[in-house]
Order: C-alpha cells, then sequence, then structure tokens
C-alpha cells in the first residue's frame, strides 16, 4: 500500500480530515483495484458535497489480513472513471453515489437508480428517461432475457406474507430462472439526509431503527464513531454489556432465521419452536432495558441502563434453558433427511463469486469466506475476547443454515461466559464534544454482517456527513446470483437464506 | 419421528392465556404512561426539549403527551426534574379516534368495539392483508410474532392473508414513504367494502421518527382513513393484540386505569 495515498486508521480510530489524501481520478482507480487485488474490500465508497457545489468521493477499504481500514478520495464534478466493470462490489454503491450527487461513473455497466430517490444536490439528472423530480420506485429499465418461451414473473412491492416491501423481476422459462433482478427503494425515508447537522436529538433514535432488527448492532457502530471522535473512554463493564446485546440479538435473528427456513420447506416442528424461542431471546433483550429490539440500551459513553447481579442471575438462567431448547429444536433439522434434500445444492455461490460480489456476514462465511468484523477489526469487547469465526464451504441455503447454527452456540456461550465474568464499575460516561474536521470509520459485525458507519464533523464538530452501510446493501446482488438456474419455487428458501433487510438498504 | 416426539413433549404447552390473564412483562417494560401536572415547575419546558418528536406540548394545565408520536423512549422522563411523567406497566394502549392519542392526565380512552353490524361481519372472522410502508421492519416483526404458539391469533379468528382481495382490512405499518404511497393506496381500493383499517406504530399513526421527512407522509390516515391505532415503537405484541380483540368487541373495558 502506498500510504501517500491512503489513510491508514484502526476500526473507531478518528483522524483529522486533512490527514485524508485526495488522489487524481486515475491514480485513486489505480490504487482502489490494485488493493482489492491484493485482498481488500470495499467497505464504503460515497459522496460528500462541498461548499462549492462539488462532490468528494470517500472509499474506504477493508483489509482482513492486517486488521485495519484504509480511506482516500477523490474530487468529482460531474463524472469519473468507474470502478466497477473492473470490481463488481463497486456496483451498487457506484449506482447510489450516481443517484445521490448527480455524478457519472463512466463505464458503469448498469446505470440505473436504487432508491428512487431525489438527487441531494442539484444539478443535471443523469437519468435521461426519468425527471429526477417525480422519480418513481421501480419506474426504469430492467434486465430482459429474450427467447421462444422466456417470460418474466413480477412481484412486489406488497407481498404475500407480513414482509416489507420490494419489487422482483424473475427472467423465466417454466420453472427454471435466468437471473432475478431486484428493486429497492421502497421503505426510503431519508434518514442520511436527516443526520446531517447532527448529533442532535433524534440522532440515536434514527440508529435504533435505521433496520429495526438491527437496533443494537447499528447503535453500537454509532456509538463507537461518536465516541472516537469525542475521545472518550467506554469502561470494560459497559464494553460486556453492548457485546452481550449485540450478541442476544444474532440469537434471536439466527434462531427465527432457522425457523423460517424450516416453515419454508414444510418442516413445522423446527418452525414452531423456533418461532417461539427467537421471542425468548428477544425478551432477554427485554430484560435489559424494557425493549424487546435493545432500543434505549445503548448510549454513547456506555450503556443505558445498570445490569444488577439478580438480573445477570435471572439472564443466565433463561439463557441457558432457551439454549436447549433451540438444539432440540435446531437438531431435527440436521437430522431430518428430507430437509436435506431441499437444503443441499439450492441457491449455491462459490466463492468466487462471493468475494467479487462483495459479501458479508453468514451468507460470505457460508461460502468458505473466514469474513466477520468481530474476528479482523474487533472493537469494543471483541478486541479482548477473541470468538472463532464459524464457515462452511458449500455457498448453498444448507451452509447458511448451518453457519446460523454455528454461531448460535458460539454466541450463547459467549453471553454466558460475558455475564458470568461482567466487570465491576460503572457503565456509562460521559462524552464531551466531538472533534471538529475529524472523520472516523465504525464497523461492527451484525448479525446479518458487517455494519460500517462512517462519519464527517464540521469546524462546529457536527456531522456533515454521516454514512451508513446496511450488511445488506452488499448482499443483495448476492441473493439475486443465488437464484441463477435455480427453479422459481426456490425463492423462498433462497430469500429467507439471505435474509436481507430492505429498509437497512433503502435507509 | 420418536425424537420429533421428545421434541415436543420438551418444548412444553405454551400459549398465553391472554384475554383471561394479564401477561407477565418485563419490569423495565414501558406502557401508558402517566402526567401529574401538579408537579411541573412553572416555565419548565424540560420535556418539551427532551423529546425527539415534539410528542411532548405545555399546556396552561400541564404537560400533554400526544401517544401517537410517542417513541416511548423516556428521553423526557430522563429531563424532568420532578418526575411528573413516568412511564407505567399498562400494556392497553389502542384507541379509535386519534385526538384520543392525546393525553394530559393519566387516563386513556381505549377502543370500543366495532358497531353491530360491522362486527357480525368481522367479529367472527377478520382477515387481514398487511402492508409494510416505511419504517424499520420492528413494528412487522411485532406482528408477525403474533403467528406464534405464544400469542396464536388464529384462536381469534383474526388471519393475515395474501390478497387484499382475500382481505376485510388492512394492517398499516411504516410512515408511509414516497415511494410506498401508490402500492399503499392501490391495496387498499383493492380490499372490497366495508373494509377496516389499522394503523400499528409511531410510523403508521404520525410518521415515528421520521415525521415531517420530506420522504415520507407522516402516517397511514394521510392516505386511507383509520380505523384503529394502536401506539409504540414498537408496540408489544400484547399491545397489538388487546387493540385486535377490543375492536371485536372480545375486551370491554373502556378505560385504563390509574396504576
Ligand atoms: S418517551 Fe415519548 S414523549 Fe417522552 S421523550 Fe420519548 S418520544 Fe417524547
Ligand atoms: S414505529 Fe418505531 S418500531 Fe415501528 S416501524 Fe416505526 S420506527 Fe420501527
Amino acid at each position: 500500500m502506498n500510504s501517500a495515498s491512503w489513510l491508514s486508521v484502526h476500526n473507531s480510530e478518528a483522524a483529522p480530515l486533512d490527514a485524508l489524501p485526495v488522489l487524481s481520478q486515475v491514480e485513486f482507480r489505480q490504487e482502489v483495484l490494485s488493493e482489492i487485488d491484493a485482498g481488500a474490500r470495499l467497505a464504503a465508497f460515497f459522496g460528500v458535497p462541498q461548499p462549492d457545489e462539488t462532490c468528494r468521493l470517500i472509499l474506504v477499504l477493508a483489509d482482513d489480513r492486517s486488521g485495519s481500514l484504509a480511506l482516500t478520495s477523490i474530487e468529482a464534478h460531474e463524472s469519473y472513471p468507474a470502478l466497477t466493470p473492473d470490481c463488481p462490489q463497486a456496483h451498487w454503491f457506484e449506482r447510489e453515489i450516481a443517484e445521490q450527487w448527480n455524478i457519472r461513473p463512466e463505464g458503469h455497466p448498469w446505470l440505473k437508480p436504487i432508491r428512487f430517490q431525489a438527487a441531494s444536490r442539484p444539478g443535471q439528472t443523469i437519468w435521461p428517461e426519468t425527471n429526477t423530480a417525480d422519480i418513481l420506485p421501480s419506474v426504469t429499465t430492467f434486465f430482459q432475457v429474450r427467447g421462444a418461451e422466456v417470460h418474466e414473473v413480477a412481484v412486489g412491492p406488497v407481498h404475500a406474507g407480513v414482509i416489507e416491501p420490494g419489487h422482483f423481476r424473475f427472467q423465466c422459462h417454466g420453472e427454471h430462472v435466468f437471473h432475478l433482478e431486484i428493486a429497492l427503494g421502497y421503505q426510503h425515508r431519508g434518514i442520511e439526509n436527516a443526520l446531517v447537522g447532527g448529533p442532535h436529538k433524534r440522532t440515536i433514535h434514527y440508529m435504533e431503527t435505521l433496520a429495526g432488527d438491527t437496533s443494537v448492532g447499528h447503535a453500537t457502530a454509532y456509538c463507537q464513531a461518536i465516541e472516537a471522535l469525542a475521545d472518550s473512554q467506554v469502561s470494560a463493564r459497559a464494553q460486556a454489556l453492548r457485546g452481550i446485546a449485540l450478541e442476544l440479538e444474532r440469537l434471536a435473528n439466527h434462531t427465527g432465521d432457522l425457523g423460517a427456513l424450516a416453515g419454508d420447506v414444510g418442516y413445522l416442528p423446527t418452525a414452531s419452536y423456533c418461532g417461539r424461542l427467537r421471542g425468548d431471546f428477544l425478551n432477554m433483550t427485554a430484560l435489559l432495558c424494557g425493549s424487546r429490539f435493545g432500543r434505549g440500551f445503548l448510549r454513547p459513553g456506555g450503556v443505558g441502563f445498570e445490569v444488577e447481579s439478580e438480573r445477570v442471575a435471572q439472564l443466565l438462567t433463561r439463557l441457558d434453558s432457551t439454549i436447549n431448547h433451540v438444539a432440540g429444536a435446531v437438531n431435527l433439522l440436521w437430522e431430518t433427511p428430507s430437509i436435506r434434500a431441499r437444503f443441499d445444492d439450492i441457491g449455491a455461490l462459490t466463492k468466487e463469486t462471493c468475494r467479487d460480489l462483495g459479501l458479508v456476514g453468514p451468507a460470505a462465511r457460508a461460502c468458505g469466506l473466514a469474513r466477520d468484523v468481530r474476528h479482523s477489526l474487533p472493537s469494543g469487547i471483541f478486541r479482548d475476547v477473541q470468538l472463532p469465526v464459524s464457515t462452511c464451504e458449500t455457498g448453498d441455503v444448507f451452509a447458511r443454515a448451518y453457519v446460523r447454527w454455528l454461531e448460535i452456540r458460539r454466541s450463547a456461550a459467549f453471553v454466558s461466559k460475558q455475564l458470568k465474568e461482567l466487570p465491576a464499575g460503572p457503565s456509562r460516561s460521559d462524552v464531551g464534544p466531538l472533534l471538529p474536521r475529524h472523520v472516523v470509520a465504525a464497523l461492527t459485525e451484525g448479525w446479518r454482517g458487517e455494519i460500517c458507519h462512517v462519519a464527517l464533523t464540521d469546524e462546529q464538530g457536527r456531522f456533515f456527513a454521516y454514512k451508513v452501510v446496511d450488511p445488506s446493501f452488499h448482499n443483495w446482488m448476492g441473493l439475486a446470483m443465488a437464484l441463477r438456474n435455480q427453479q422459481i419455487s426456490d425463492f423462498p428458501l433462497c430469500n429467507k437464506s439471505f435474509n436481507l433487510s430492505y429498509c437497512g438498504h433503502d435507509l | 419421528m420418536f425424537k420429533i416426539l421428545k421434541t415436543r413433549l420438551q418444548q412444553g404447552y405454551r400459549t398465553s392465556a391472554y384475554p383471561a390473564q394479564a401477561p407477565v412483562l418485563p419490569d423495565r417494560f414501558r406502557g401508558r404512561p402517566v402526567l401529574d401536572a401538579s408537579k411541573c415547575v412553572e416555565e419548565c419546558r424540560a420535556c418539551v426539549e427532551a423529546c425527539p418528536t415534539d410528542a411532548i406540548a405545555r399546556t396552561a394545565t400541564g404537560p400533554r403527551l400526544d401517544l401517537g408520536r410517542c417513541l416511548f423512549c423516556t428521553d423526557c422522563t430522563q429531563a424532568c426534574p420532578e418526575e411528573a411523567i413516568r412511564f407505567t406497566q399498562d400494556h392497553r394502549l389502542a384507541v379509535r379516534a386519534r385526538q384520543d392519542l392525546v393525553m394530559d392526565g393519566d387516563t386513556l380512552r381505549l377502543a370500543r368495539a366495532l358497531d353491530d353490524s360491522a362486527r357480525r361481519l368481522f367479529g367472527r372472522s377478520l382477515n387481514l392483508r398487511q402492508v409494510s410502508a416505511g419504517g424499520c421492519n420492528a413494528c412487522e416483526a411485532d406482528v408477525n410474532v403474533l403467528n406464534t404458539v405464544v400469542f396464536d391469533l388464529g384462536r381469534f379468528g383474526v388471519q393475515f392473508v395474501a390478497s387484499p382481495r382475500h382481505a376485510d382490512g388492512l394492517l398499516i405499518t411504516g410512515p408511509v414513504t414516497r415511494n410506498m404511497q401508490f402500492a399503499l393506496r392501490k391495496t387498499y381500493d383493492a380490499v372490497p367494502a366495508p373494509k377496516i383499517v389499522l394503523a400499528v406504530g409511531a410510523c403508521a399513526i404520525s410518521g415515528g421518527p421520521f415525521i415531517d421527512h420530506p420522504e415520507v407522509h407522516n402516517g397511514a390516515d394521510s392516505v386511507v382513513p383509520v380505523d384503529l391505532y394502536i401506539p409504540g415503537c414498537p408496540p408489544h405484541p400484547f399491545t397489538i393484540l388487546d387493540g385486535l380483540l377490543r375492536l371485536l368487541g372480545r375486551i370491554h373495558d373502556q378505560q385504563s386505569s390509574s396504576s
């Protein structure tokens, strides 16, 4: 790595904004591609408006081998040469930059809106077919396959179940799927724009509702960003408690996902037990802070609630019994041949595809990539406690299910150990004002995978840009690829095995 | 087969006895708030300033809290020097009219049942189409939970169906984003009349944390008429169940007691 071209930092370490290099467009492209070639991956890539109405594009690389982050930037007025042709993981990031800032990534092979939102910067719209003022969701050209008997199946945005809105287009021949295109943006509610000028009294509530099922994960990344920018320390006790909440969130969601997968193949025992057991984990989180989703538990400087010893004892008892029940319910899955027949070889992705697309979380680990922020770029409690990374090799529905089960056991063991060894001390400390003109990238491993928040402060120490990358933003394309050459009836199963967030993507 | 039976025995019987028995909620659960104007210090606006969604106003007679905007975050109680606002464990919160959510004491006019003819239609079997129209998905998650064995919504004759054309009404979550307005309208139009609409969660009632963003419509009733409002961010599943059962005339007490 050429150190003049990059600002190298640790996870959640603030740096002066002036230390962030600004490269020429040619240099930028070469540098990024060579680092990606060498094994780094794109954690974030986004636009930041400048006072003179130009835009600066900031790129964050995560390097799992060195355990560090590298940031760099370019100035972009109207266009820059796209990375996507040589780096598919930039695909959605570049569409987002085009949409938000009216900047054209020259040579992008699939340029179109991503959230169907109006640009945040005035100027010439880059969508020739649409007028930015009344851009409508899914009004765009979809990927098409032509040929005798090829047809298209369109579903959504309103789906059959109690789930979030999105629009799916399958190009098929009978049951056979050639490609699935996913159009999102229905949940777009403008959170990133609303964060500018903060932190203010709504900020923490936005963090907890970026993706409701990841309230703890996103709040963790936010708190880390704030604490780094305020140069404040968090007690060991608070770090442990945050880790417990994060892993309880993982336990609840993974358990729910295994139940949902069982339900999709009509295996009702596991489906109904896991549905309830997910609730038992949520209720443990509610024991901590009154909210099943962990609202109010994480606060800059520590945690919002003290956890007394009786509460710890009660949590331990509940955890013990719940995890036993989960084991009973989940093991039925692996022992039932008809389940294995439905999970094996369905929606398989290769390690290469996974790497090209930059997938994260259980979806990546199921392809054999040991990507886990808790391990390679640890923050908080995970700096002291090393969690083994759970991987599988086959990249199919089975692997995505099995990785979850491995993680359930490890998270439960972690929570139990942390509860038993909870350090004494304060659980919250004061956080002072934020450093002016600084930048920080805070990563945390949410249950769906890597969450990345990047905050930039102005002269007054207020946010002038705040970028959120939910793991789903990396992974939706993975689901689209997993569907290739599958049966259309395998969609629900593939979809649940990824279980991606719409709101976390749409923001 | 033996394994399945053994596991079934281990898992036990889990369905709650609601509404015959009160639910057991965690001690830190935040339900219906109670406002005590007599404690308020003159000129104090601490709660008003702390509230992220402008749910509190200070009137001549004391604080007034709009439960439809409330996130139950307790930022106000933490800011209040006099403990004039406190959150009780009472999970019952659903009302029929939007203005009934605006509280200035300790009582709340809980939802009354549908009129007789509507109850004859929907009282024994109610099919709902859920529309997620923005928000964070926690409301959807806690609506979904009603289908687990713990709540077992089916035993009350209430079901979620896949098509609006099979539905008696809509259960709406989310603030109604600009990008979902058209789909919500079309789904509503596809439900045969007479139909009922439930707005679940702060988002669907007022826009919630996203209130007044240019990208959202500040709640379901800006697009379609609403028959039942269930506050919370998200509402607890028992709060949702309670609201549904009140609407269907299965629970009668109409005023929350002060506790
Ligand atoms: S609990 Fe409700 S009223 Fe109080 S600050 Fe939070 S949102 Fe406002
Ligand atoms: S009301 Fe709260 S919990 Fe429900 S969708 Fe809105 S933000 Fe999420």
